[in-house]
């Protein structure tokens, strides 16, 4: 995995911190007060993972730390420590989406896409935890993911349709 | 205290000085209002574009050239100043070119909202892609094909007449031989002068358009490789950040900004009372602004308590127009009818939200100043920036990646100019992006307004009398769809004591609202059932099709309304997009709680274009909907927004969201007209008239049923 660093500034020299993003072992120093957010966006140009509200409660930000979906903008660096981080950049193998990414795009479960990652990460999590959840169970886990676009129905589909591939053997 | 939004130098050319007529704004060509209610005549400005005429010192470029490009591998490139926001026309205009000129939709790509490579263009508005850009790059593409044929004609000294163009290739059939398109023009440009009369593909015999043809590049956003606006990154870039004023109209009183200079890197940029900061990383920028106390002279200003007397009580400029429309009279038909009904309606400033907020990377080079940002007029931003930085149009280029979406709330360029003052005084590329608290703040809001209106009837449940008054909202939709004969129907522009601007569907959604919930009034004072009330007093025949096709889709009729569970139906025409939606709803017994359970929602724009797509916007209108009709709404007082977070401002979530099942009418004879506004504005009334069905209760307040009570207003009584 390769990180763009062209315009990114790393030496904050506050503290040590070593993350493992996306399977990578990354040593950096920074502030122990900075968002995961912020750090993974502006430092690491993981831009893929999105800013919307600074408050987790649109859950645009989502990563998964340890496979558990997870709001970056309330996780400041200090608060990770050793759980691998996933983001939307982490996801594809070899070229090939996961199930969850590939039943967003089969679904079309998206307008301008800005939630997108956030809601391909909190279903991942989600199908995890639950490989068959009804649609209650997934409008409850996805709640607190905004689509101001109004897509929720496409979404919950696309769920449901990675949980049926995943029953078919398909792999994470 | 009037807000204006932007420079308004580039609209004000569209004004017209006459008063509009309701046969204009019938012919959908008022589009917009924007601060106190500067009227948008898009009469001239559309008809130049259609045309190829000059709309103020724009011009169209007739050039072939400007909009498309062939290169000697056969990729096509389509130029066009129209911007991608979700809305999905980077897939349905790249259909309509590969339609005509004959070749795979994937060999298509779109360049778009580039003020340096795209023709000019007034803004992604008003639902004006599809009927407008749609067939100009539809003309531009048919003189293209026409041209290859008569290039390989040449080449082989044959008839052009004899030959085919299908699948990117032109074919001599006769003598068994064919040539890509690319190998026809050799990468060179297509010279030649188009005007309209070439021979468009009749939407009957379309084969990519008019399919369910996927999001161009979808697979970009599934796997965060799309780089949105707040997404661009250069080389040497800075993050800034701007400090804000405690309140609308402050002014600066003292100002400490000690503690941000300590921090590494920071740069302080200060003119006048705007305070900027800029510094080496996007946390030390936070840290800055966090850093910064100020104190401000906030002078008082209105707030919700008595907002909608305020409207009207305060016209803009002090000036009252008079009616837009009249026919017969009003006040003799009332007299005379047998069954009345007056009533006033209101509907609060709402925000667009778009989830991702404001942003901009501004870039000095030698002179000239780069911009990407998020909006919905590049060209109109780069306006924004040559006049604040005294420039030529040649020295500033704006460029608009597909953006998190807008919704009508990023018409102007404040990031942009913002981000190229601080560049400026770095003298090193800067990006911001605003917080969520500045986007719902310092951008711009949909207006709220009140809406007066008093119908007559005969006993047999023929309307005679329409008065509808609307102040402060806007004139989008404002005449009534229904046969009347006397009508009287004005719009007051106010003083709105907040910044508002454009939104989707912008004024079309409150008039629809208030005339919707009072034709269902009506329908009940009449005693007749709402559906067979509206399409008594309809003629046309569009309105009644999509009336008809969502009641049947929906049931309507079947079961009855009972305290627990009501059924509504609205709707209407506007921008070209007839629209009925019905919706069911469940009130609960206890606590109140109204739920929408199921909408129905039967559309008609014309040719379809992309079926998939538009049921995505029709739906995703719905959805959005929602907020408006049931709980969104700005909550301000002196010059303060009070709920400028998600945590206070609610938006529709996954449990909002009813069962939606859309019906598309696909009128292949009728040209195509926009679909991304029209779509929302049947949802609220159809919940209101649902919620009246169950209960009783007439909500005519926009949100119908938020949390607490509007400050000011009675409370509705039901809780969403």
């Amino acid at each position: 995995m390769t990180y763009s660093f062209g315009a990114m500034y790393v030496e904050f020299g506050m503290g040590d911190f070593v993350l493992n993003v996306n399977g990578e072992d990354l040593r950096f120093s920074a502030s122990p007060d900075e968002t995961l957010l912020s750090f993974l966006r502006n430092r690491l140009n993981l831009t893929g993972t999105k800013y919307g509200c600074g408050e987790g409660k649109c859950a645009a930000c989502t990563v998964l730390l340890d496979g558990r979906a997870t709001r970056s903008c309330l996780t400041s660096l200090d608060s990770v420590g050793n759980a691998k981080i996933v983001t939307i950049e982490g996801l594809e193998r070899n070229g090939k989406l996961s199930v969850v990414q590939q039943a967003f795009l089969d679904e079309g479960a998206f307008q301008c896409g800005y939630c997108t990652s956030g809601m391909i990460l909190g279903a991942t999590s989600l199908l995890r935890e639950q490989h068959h959840p009804t649609e209650e169970q997934i409008v409850a886990a996805m709640e607190g993911h905004v689509c101001r676009c109004g897509t929720y129905p496409r979404i919950v589909a696309a769920v449901k349709r990675a949980s049926r591939s995943l029953a078919h053997g398909a792999s994470r | 205290m009037n807000h204006r939004v932007g420079p308004a130098s580039e609209f004000v050319q569209g004004i017209s000085s006459d008063r509009p007529s309701l046969s204009e704004l019938d012919r959908r060509d008022f589009l917009k209002v924007l601060g106190g209610g500067l009227l948008i005549c898009l009469t001239r400005a559309s008809v130049a574009q259609e045309s190829g005429r000059a709309f103020g010192a724009h011009e169209l470029p007739k050039d072939l050239s400007a909009w498309l490009h062939i290169a000697a591998d056969g990729k096509v490139q389509v130029f066009t100043g129209k911007v991608e926001v979700g809305q999905n026309i980077r897939t349905s205009l790249a259909q309509q070119v590969a339609e005509e000129l004959k070749v795979p939709f994937g060999a298509i790509t779109m360049v778009m909202g580039d003020t340096d490579l795209t023709p000019w263009d007034m803004g992604t508005f008003g639902s004006r892609t599809t009927p407008t850009m749609g067939p100009q790059l539809r003309t531009m593409a048919a003189a293209a094909r026409e041209m290859l044929l008569e290039l390989a004609a040449q080449r082989w000294q044959v008839a052009a007449a004899n030959l085919t163009a299908a699948d990117g290739r032109v074919t001599d059939a006769l003598n068994g031989r064919s040539l890509a398109y690319g190998e026809l023009t050799r990468g060179e440009k297509l010279v030649r002068n188009v005007s309209s009369g070439e021979s468009l593909t009749p939407a009957k015999e379309w084969k990519i358009a008019g399919t369910a043809v996927p999001k161009a590049e979808g697979r970009d956003f599934v796997t965060g490789k799309h780089k949105y606006p707040s997404d661009i990154v250069r080389p040497e870039m800075m993050f800034g950040a701007v400090f804000r004023a405690d309140g609308f109209n402050a002014t600066l009183v003292s100002l400490d900004t000690s503690a941000a200079e300590k921090l590494p890197g920071v740069k302080v940029v200060r003119d006048g009372d705007f305070i900027g900061f800029v510094a080496p990383d996007a946390f030390t920028v936070e840290n800055a602004v966090s850093a910064t106390h100020a104190k401000w002279n906030v002078p008082a200003q209105p707030s919700n308590q008595g907002l909608f007397a305020y409207l009207k009580n305060n016209p803009e400029s002090g000036r009252d127009d008079g009616p837009q429309h009249v026919t017969g009279s009003v006040p003799q038909a009332l007299a005379g009818a047998d069954l009345k009904l007056e009533e006033q309606y209101t509907i609060a400033y709402i925000a667009h939200a778009p989830l991702e907020p404001r942003a901009a990377v501004a870039e000095w080079t030698d002179g000239k100043l780069t911009v990407w940002t998020g909006t919905q007029r590049p060209f109109g931003v780069r306006d924004e920036l040559m006049q604040a930085f005294h420039l030529s149009a040649s020295q500033v280029r704006v460029i608009q990646p597909d953006m998190g979406s807008a919704y009508g709330g990023k018409h102007t360029g404040e990031v942009a100019v913002e981000a190229a003052r601080l560049a400026k005084a770095a003298g090193r590329p800067v990006k911001i992006v605003w917080t969520r608290s500045e986007e719902f703040t310092w951008a711009y809001f949909r207006p709220a307004g009140l809406i007066e209106i008093k119908a007559g009837a005969r006993r047999d449940g023929t309307l005679i009398a329409w008065e509808h008054h609307n102040y402060n909202s806007g004139p989008a939709a404002i005449g009534t769809p229904y046969s009347v004969a006397n009508q009287l129907i004005q719009y007051h522009a106010a003083k709105s004591p907040l910044r508002q601007g454009s939104y989707r569907g912008l004024a079309s959604t409150a008039n629809h609202f208030a005339r919707e919930s009072h034709m269902d009034g009506m329908a009940h004072v009449v005693g007749m059932d709402p559906l067979e009330f509206r399409l008594k007093n309809l003629d046309d025949p569009r309105l009644q099709e999509v009336f008809q096709a969502a009641a049947a889709k929906f049931g309507w009729g079947r079961l009855k309304s009972t305290p627990e569970r009501g059924f509504g139906i609205a709707g209407g025409v506007d921008k070209g997009g007839y629209v009925a939606t019905c919706a069911e709803v469940e009130i609960d017994p206890a606590n109140r709680h109204v739920r929408i359970r199921r909408v129905v929602q039967a559309w008609d724009c014309g040719a379809v274009v992309n079926p998939d797509g538009l049921r995505n916007q029709l739906a995703g209108a719905i959805v959005q909907g929602i907020g408006g009709a049931l709980f969104e709404r700005i909550l301000f007082a002196d010059g303060r927004i009070l709920n400028p977070f998600f945590a206070q401002y609610r938006l529709p979530r996954f449990s909002d969201t009813p069962q939606i099942e859309v019906v598309l009418i696909d009128r292949k004879d009728l040209p195509s007209a926009g679909a991304g506004e029209t779509g929302l504005v049947g949802l609220a009334p159809a919940v209101g008239n649902a919620i009246f069905a169950a209960s009783g209760i007439r909500l005519r307040n926009m949100p119908m049923a938020p949390r607490s009570g509007l400050p000011g207003e009675p409370d509705p009584g039901l809780r969403s």
